[in-house]
């Protein structure tokens, strides 16, 4: 009771502080105001072989404002998890809640039952009880971990890990600072939910308006019916927003200013971590080219680049050389109406400018999975020979349909959005609100918004295996897994059936090698998530395809990639959005012994 | 293999100017992959290669793929009957098939079957099917099983008009998941000082049809005009293109008597709080009944224009126009009864949801 009076009034004294100095700066935006001169601490770090961990309710101050959150050990972000190449590690987790909670430990290798998914790979982890997970650490990189229960993690029930490797590191830093990015609202993760059940686009506050049409903003008016008749909203770019959500880095929002401190001439690696619910971040630091070193823990082949999008789930590795002075690192929203900020700096108490929002993205006919019959621009060669069948396994694109056809000026689009024939895996239910009538290869796209940001913006086709593949067999057959979603309702799901609906999980047999082409028939980018496993995205590479634990399936487009199933025993597959997860967008894999190997 | 590769590592980084100079002077020009993946050494970075250099050495460059997204969208997969077609799009950006490339994922996709799918519970064979049933149970529920409540005041106002002040309400309340739902609607108005002069309430069940519809089946009782009336209804309520709201509804009454309506809206944004909303309902009866006043034909129409201010999505006030209109019979009936046929009412009131 003391304490919590104490923190009061400390918080009291602060917010006023804050107050004042926002009063002589109300001309920056919200985002640059400052609480404080930025905070240097690192995050708190756990290590060994035997680790004790806590999953306990706290309260953390963002901005100036506290915040019930779900931590570990205290701390949220969770503490960072410091593992070894080569040894075993024990990790004894307390669930401290009243409810059941879980820890994943997203994108390591290890034995089915210790992967933490409640209901796949164990019981869960019961209020009051502790759960000793057990494994052989077999791999080196950066990763995360998270709650699988509930919507636990949107709460702070989230941390990174990092492995080092066994020997010495191929790649080579002077300094390293972990940066996990996240969102946090004031809201409850589960009223957040009700809200988008009850009304799709609760969170969108930058809709198309009369007002702007009048001011010739956004779509003209023929683009605006025609969306209309399809029921599409072309600033439909993230269900959860700024408007409700303060985008975190180690858990401090933009105000706070979370600062990395280097000596110039250092080679700094940073390893991102976007441990967000629902937001996928374009990642830059103005002044300085990023080399992309990492990807989902796996090292490539440096690329040097500009800016980068993350999706949820996915961490980067990324080596930068600063000079003798302070940089902003800019975490933007897709949608841009936020940004996560921190900054790089040489001393405490220095700052740099912190570059404006950038206009928001509008949704494209691309976007929709229309990318097929965008070939006015001559951007897309396309086969003229590439029948159905093998379009669906990915194998070639096939020639775009004739524009009149396919309703294109009016709307009779309305037809052509849902024609399920071009799907004929997915089921015909109402989470269908559309299938993509041709859906195109992305990956040689920056995402969202990035087309014309005048830099170099990191593709997946810049991704490179530093090493050959440990597999690099002809996949034994192809498979196509359909993300689909209801914006009005609020449905997602894969091929049509919720998680609550599948009557059988998706089946593999060990060590077999299938090519899995995810097609997605949303408006909306979704980050799949296979545990348990890396997958090659096919984007000609050949025997160096970048591994994956994670991928973002750009709206309306595909992607496509080649799994060696090789871990006996059930997996959650899923969108890493929360909440897309949690109404339905996620399936079960079973990896079982080939017949006569014995159960 | 191995000294090529090592080759093409070691004059990659003499050539790739002006970036690699950036990186570190470290990398190594003689860091073979496979020593790099052990840890030994730090291999040079990529940079975007000129294609000139790639056809240098077309076999051993692991880096020739990086010219890849020069390609745009070209779809990079490669399969038995199309593989030429890749090839040609590489030879156009200036590239040839490196050699590394024939294996992996330029590999084309055999068609061997897919298993048939066992049941997800191989977590029994650890921890046991008693303590796994429940939370698998728990998973399904928690991913896309959930259900919803919501109560929403769609109209709820104060009317200005000749006469005595009206009042009127528009609401509806549903309980249920995402296919099937409970769903209870009511409306009414009335007159300050003479009370409610018509409500209705209605218990229906409805079901998702589609992405944007849902089928409502059920019971309407009218509370008033005396005499009450039960009627058995069928109906339809959804989302239409051009994002029109709309709902319509037969009832068949206890007396034989089939009335029809036909409800929209449309939310016209002006900014991103302030919204017009046109509205309309028709009503529509096969038949004359003379005891509540309703004439065959369509009987009366209602046409409203209101302007709302959003402060919460839940909560919005809003001021606004509402005419109101009886029409054939219906208007002779009402005459002969010495009410008005026709009204325009000055409206406020507030738009709610919670």
């Amino acid at each position: 009771m003391t304490i919590s009076k104490l923190d009061r009034r400390t918080f009291f004294r602060g917010a006023a502080l804050a107050g004042g100095t926002a009063a002589f700066s109300a001309w920056l935006p919200a985002w640059a105001q400052p609480v404080s001169a930025g905070i240097a601490r690192p995050l708190p770090t756990v290590s060994g072989t035997d680790i004790a961990l806590r999953i306990a309710h706290q309260m953390m101050t963002i901005d100036g404002r506290e915040s019930h959150a779900i931590g570990i050990n205290g701390t949220v972000p969770a503490p960072l998890i410091r593992l070894k190449e080569g040894t075993t590690v024990r990790l004894s987790v307390t669930n401290d809640l009243d409810e059941d909670s879980s820890i994943h430990w997203h994108g390591l290798l290890l034995p089915f039952h210790m992967d933490g998914v409640p209901g796949v790979s164990f019981p869960g982890i019961k209020p009051r009880s502790t759960f000793v997970y057990e494994f052989p650490v077999q791999q080196t990189g950066t990763y995360w971990y998270h709650s699988h229960s509930g919507l636990q993690e949107q709460m702070g029930h989230y941390g990174p890990i990092v492995i080092d490797p066994a020997g010495p590191d191929p790649i080579a830093s002077d300094r390293e600072h972990v940066i996990v990015l996240s969102d946090h609202s004031q809201l409850h993760p589960h009223a957040i939910f009700r809200k988008l059940k009850l009304q799709g686009g609760y969170f969108n506050y930058r809709k198309q308006t009369l007002g702007g049409l009048v001011e010739g903003k956004d779509q003209p008016l023929k683009d605006r019916l025609m969306w209309g008749g399809m029921r599409m909203d072309p600033t439909d770019v993230s269900d959860v927003t700024g408007s409700t959500y303060t985008f975190l880095v180690n858990g401090h929002g933009p105000k706070d200013n979370w600062t990395a401190l280097f000596r110039a001439g250092e080679r700094v690696r940073l390893r991102f971590v976007n441990a967000s619910a629902m937001t996928t971040f374009n990642v830059r630091i103005p002044g300085l080219r990023l080399t992309i070193v990492q990807a989902d823990g796996l090292n490539v082949r440096p690329v040097a680049v500009d800016e980068f999008q993350m999706a949820v789930a996915e961490t980067y590795d990324v080596i930068v050389e600063p000079e003798d002075r302070a940089y902003t690192l800019v975490g933007e929203s897709v949608d841009r109406s936020g940004m996560a900020r921190a900054t790089l700096a040489p001393r405490e108490g220095l700052v740099a400018e912190v570059p404006p929002l950038r206009p928001r993205p509008l949704a494209t006919m691309k976007d929709m999975g229309m990318g097929g019959m965008d070939h006015g621009k001559g951007s897309t060669p396309v086969a003229t020979d590439c029948p159905p069948e093998h379009a669906a396994m990915g194998h070639c694109t096939p020639a775009p349909v004739d524009h009149v056809a396919m309703g294109h000026g009016s709307g009779g689009m309305n037809h052509s959005m849902r024609d399920m024939s071009l799907a004929p895996t997915v089921k015909d239910t109402a989470t269908v609100q559309t299938i993509s009538p041709m859906p195109v290869d992305r990956t040689g796209e920056p995402g969202q918004g990035l087309d014309d940001v005048g830099h170099k913006v990191l593709v997946y086709r810049d991704l490179m295996a530093l090493t050959r593949n440990p597999d690099v067999r002809a996949p034994d057959r192809a498979m196509e897994v359909h993300l689909t979603g209801n914006m009005e309702r609020y449905m997602w799901a894969f091929d049509g059936e919720k998680l609550s609906e599948v009557k059988e999980p998706i089946p593999f047999i060990k060590d077999e090698r299938v090519r899995v082409t995810l097609v997605n028939d949303t408006m909306m980018g979704h980050p799949i998530h296979l545990h348990g496993h890396f997958f090659e995205l096919v984007t000609g590479h050949g025997e160096f395809a970048p591994r994956k634990h994670t991928v973002q399936v750009q709206p309306g487009g595909k992607v496509t990639f080649d799994v060696t199933t090789d871990a006996i025993g059930d997996w959650a597959f899923h969108c890493h959005l929360l909440y897309h997860m949690h109404a339905g967008m996620m399936q079960v894999v079973t990896v079982r012994p080939r017949t006569g190997d014995g159960a | 293999m191995k000294p090529l590769l090592l080759l093409a590592g070691g004059s990659l980084l003499a050539l790739a100017a002006p970036a690699a100079a950036q990186a570190s002077q470290q990398a190594q020009t003689d860091c073979p992959p496979e020593h790099a993946a052990m840890g030994h050494c730090k291999p040079a970075p990529a940079q975007k290669t000129p294609p000139s250099q790639t056809k240098g050495s077309p076999a051993a460059d692991p880096h020739a793929g990086h010219a890849m997204p020069n390609t745009g969208e070209q779809v990079p997969q490669a399969s038995n009957s199309h593989a030429g077609h890749d090839m040609s799009d590489m030879e156009r950006t200036g590239e040839k098939m490196p050699g590394h490339d024939a294996g992996g994922t330029a590999l084309p996709a055999g068609d061997a079957p897919a298993p048939t799918a066992p049941e997800p519970d191989y977590a029994d064979t650890v921890w046991g099917e008693e303590a796994m049933s429940g939370s698998r149970r728990q998973l399904r529920k928690e991913h896309g099983g959930g259900t919803f409540a919501q109560v929403m005041l769609n109209l709820a106002e104060y009317r200005v008009h000749k006469g005595r002040d009206g009042f009127l309400w528009d609401a509806e309340g549903w309980f249920g998941g995402d296919i099937n739902r409970l769903v209870v609607k009511t409306e009414g108005s009335g007159a300050f000082g003479d009370g409610v002069e018509d409500a209705e309430i209605q218990a229906l069940y409805a079901r998702a049809i589609g992405p944007y519809f849902n089928l409502q089946a059920g019971v309407r009782y009218d509370i008033s005009p005396d005499p009450s009336r039960t009627y058995a209804t069928i109906g339809f309520e959804g989302l239409a293109p051009y994002w029109f709201e709309v709902e319509g509804a037969l009832f068949l009454s206890d007396k034989g008597d089939v009335l029809g309506r036909l409800e929209g809206y449309y939310d016209q944004r002006i900014t991103q709080r302030w919204i017009l909303q046109p509205r309309a309902e028709l009503n529509f009866a096969a038949q004359d009944v003379p005891e509540t006043g309703i004439g065959s034909g369509l009987s009366d129409v209602e046409l409203g224009l209101r302007l709302r201010y959003e402060i919460a999505r839940e909560f919005a006030p809003y001021i606004g126009v509402s005419w109101d209109r009886r029409i054939g019979d219906t208007a002779r009936f009402a005459r002969a009864a010495g009410d008005d046929v026709e009204a325009t009412s000055f409206v406020m009131g507030v738009r709610a949801w919670f």
